[in-house]
């Protein structure tokens, strides 16, 4: 299946995804040299100029360039995305297998836990994760990454009890295999097409629940250019200087369409069967 | 069917436990002293101590969440460490100002949803049709809070036609009370209509090619007819049930909104009391919005069994 579909190629919106993608990518790796102007240097003389020939994207109320606070805000824009979606795989897949493999009181204890943080919308699971602790980025991304495991558990699960049928999986256990081997020598590697997908499609979620809970002042913290943190610095400033807010939104919605046509259009040629993703 | 719904309404009360346990869990952790935050910086120890004993602190962890979860029956949702009041006139009164927001934003959620995903269905393949698929890809790439800076931005700072914030009582008057609320009304409204939309777009799409359409219109039926009559009706079993999906996620989206334009709901006060370390508040308002989420869910999933006659008439799993 995967042979196949490597020979076809590549629809408009895998390439439009991919080129949004990698130029993002390669910007915020890139960044501390593309950028014009030190991100973090305080400069009274030149705050809250519009954009111009010398700062692009204009300056905000320290005098500092919005541009280069941009880029490297994209490293952390990225790092929060992968790093949660990580987290999330790394707990969620072995549940959903477990669940999807053992059934019975596993599974019924896995998934009625599952029900339990599903329950709490997204936001307020973050926030409660938070509240206790003074803020940090990376406990952000921890806490982003704990509210989506539910999610990734379920979808493994599902791909798991497709799989526990198949007559590989009766082969494995007729030979006695360990439910170790079963579980992560057999069913994972068949599993993975789907769970990259959906990995792929849940960064752009934890970018922006990441985001928003930096905007509530719960994530990366002055002076850092999260750009959560940079939209949240920026409202007070939205009258004279609207760009500083701006800035980073354009950049975060662009980000995030960017993988969202990376991971629709990673689905389509992986399950044609699939039409792009509806619902969450 | 009885027996279904019976079923999946404990399954809920049964959530809703374990959510106040998770609640009650993570809050008991926070690093604050309960006693210390009520008496202030300048409390003797002696004070502190008989402060703890009196609100047994110094009980079984346990014994505690009992006697809360107890107390939360009965309607005591405790004392606002922060403000000196019962928590409870607190809540209800900033979910009343939520539940407003949200309702209002539903409601403009599917009427325009499923209004916009019927248009670009019956235009499919044309320049509307890829016009309302781009605006919602779009829209489900914009966060809230995002849309929100775009309308201060274009409303409020620019045209100067909306306030930035605020919420005025009914009691000033209908247009005072009605302004602030357009804003993010409107923030709420555009970041939810990509699903239901594009839902409806695709459900739309699929009956329209189905044999009865086809028979209906070979009737002789006017298009108007099959188009609301027989389309729409089957066109709307999975719009509904994202519908009521949306209503839990606009309680989640109102957090980011509410801060942003200063509006006195549930998720400034989940903020709010997080800021100030006010626990009673904290626990009563994240409980109260996880109890209308999960119900949102179960009216979905009661919408889509009673609507969808597989399940209705079907031994009900």
């Amino acid at each position: 299946m995967q042979l196949e579909a490597s020979r076809k190629p590549l629809t408009l919106q895998l390439k439009v995804g991919l080129a949004i993608v990698g130029a993002i990518v390669l910007l915020g790796l890139l960044a501390p040299w593309v950028a014009p102007h030190p991100w973090d240097t305080i400069s009274m003389r030149t705050r809250f100029l519009a954009p111009n020939a010398t700062y692009w994207f204009g300056t905000d109320e320290y005098g500092r360039d919005v541009l280069s606070r941009l880029l490297m805000g994209t490293r952390l824009s990225l790092a929060m995305g992968v790093g949660a979606t990580a987290i999330s795989l790394a707990i969620g897949v072995p549940i959903g297998l477990a669940s999807g493999y053992f059934r019975g009181w596993v599974d019924e204890a896995l998934m009625r836990s599952a029900d339990v943080l599903m329950a709490v919308p997204p936001i307020m699971l973050g926030l409660l994760f938070l509240a206790v602790t003074p803020p940090a980025l990376w406990k952000t991304a921890l806490a982003v990454g704990l509210v989506y495991i539910p999610q990734i558990a379920r979808l493994t699960r599902s791909v798991t009890l497709s799989l526990a049928g198949e007559d590989f999986i009766q082969a494995a256990k007729a030979r006695a295999e360990t439910a170790t081997y079963i579980l992560f020598r057999e069913i994972l590697p068949n599993a993975w097409p789907p769970l990259i997908v959906e990995a792929s499609l849940r960064v752009s979620y934890a970018i922006l629940l990441g985001s928003a809970l930096s905007f509530l002042g719960l994530g990366a913290q002055p002076p850092s250019s999260d750009w959560g943190l940079m939209i949240a610095e920026a409202r007070s400033f939205l009258d004279r200087a609207p760009w500083i807010a701006l800035a980073p939104g354009a950049a975060m919605c662009l980000l995030v369409i960017g993988i969202n046509l990376l991971g629709d259009g990673a689905r389509e040629r992986l399950d044609p069967r699939l039409k792009s993703r509806v619902a969450t | 069917m009885a027996a279904y719904v019976v079923r999946r309404v404990i399954l809920i009360a049964l959530v809703l436990v374990a959510v106040s346990i998770l609640v009650f869990a993570i809050t008991t952790l926070l690093p604050a002293n309960v006693a210390y935050l009520i008496l202030g910086p300048f409390a003797q120890p002696e004070q502190v101590h008989a402060l703890e004993h009196k609100l047994g602190l110094n009980d079984p962890v346990w014994l505690q969440y009992l006697r809360w979860a107890g107390a939360f029956l009965k309607g005591d949702l405790g004392e606002s460490t922060l403000m000196n009041r019962p928590v409870a006139p607190l809540v209800f009164e900033a979910l009343g100002h939520s539940l407003l927001l949200a309702g209002v934003s539903f409601v403009l959620v599917a009427v325009i949803g499923i209004g916009l995903g019927v248009v670009a269905a019956l235009r499919h393949g044309r320049a509307l049709d890829h016009t309302v698929s781009i605006a919602t890809y779009l829209g489900i790439a914009v966060p809230e809070f995002f849309w929100a800076i775009i309308i201060i931005v274009v409303f409020a700072a620019w045209l100067g036609w909306l306030p930035a914030s605020g919420y005025e009582p009914l009691s000033a008057g209908f247009s005072a009370w009605a302004k602030p609320l357009i804003a993010p009304v409107m923030t709420l409204v555009f970041g939810h209509l990509a699903h239901v939309s594009r839902l409806t777009r695709s459900s739309m799409i699929e009956v329209m090619q189905s044999p009865y359409v086809m028979a209906a219109r070979a009737k002789g039926l006017p298009e108007r007819v099959v188009v609301l009559h027989h389309a729409l009706r089957n066109a709307l079993l999975p719009a509904i049930t994202v519908l009521a999906l949306d209503f839990g996620r606009l309680m989640g989206g109102i957090v980011v909104v509410e801060t942003i334009f200063a509006y006195p709901g549930l998720g400034r006060l989940v903020v709010f009391s997080i800021q100030n370390r006010d626990l009673p508040t904290l626990q009563a308002a994240i409980l109260v919005v996880a109890a209308i989420y999960a119900l949102a869910n179960l009216v979905a999933d009661l919408l889509y069994a009673f609507l969808n006659p597989k399940i209705r008439f079907g031994d009900a799993a």
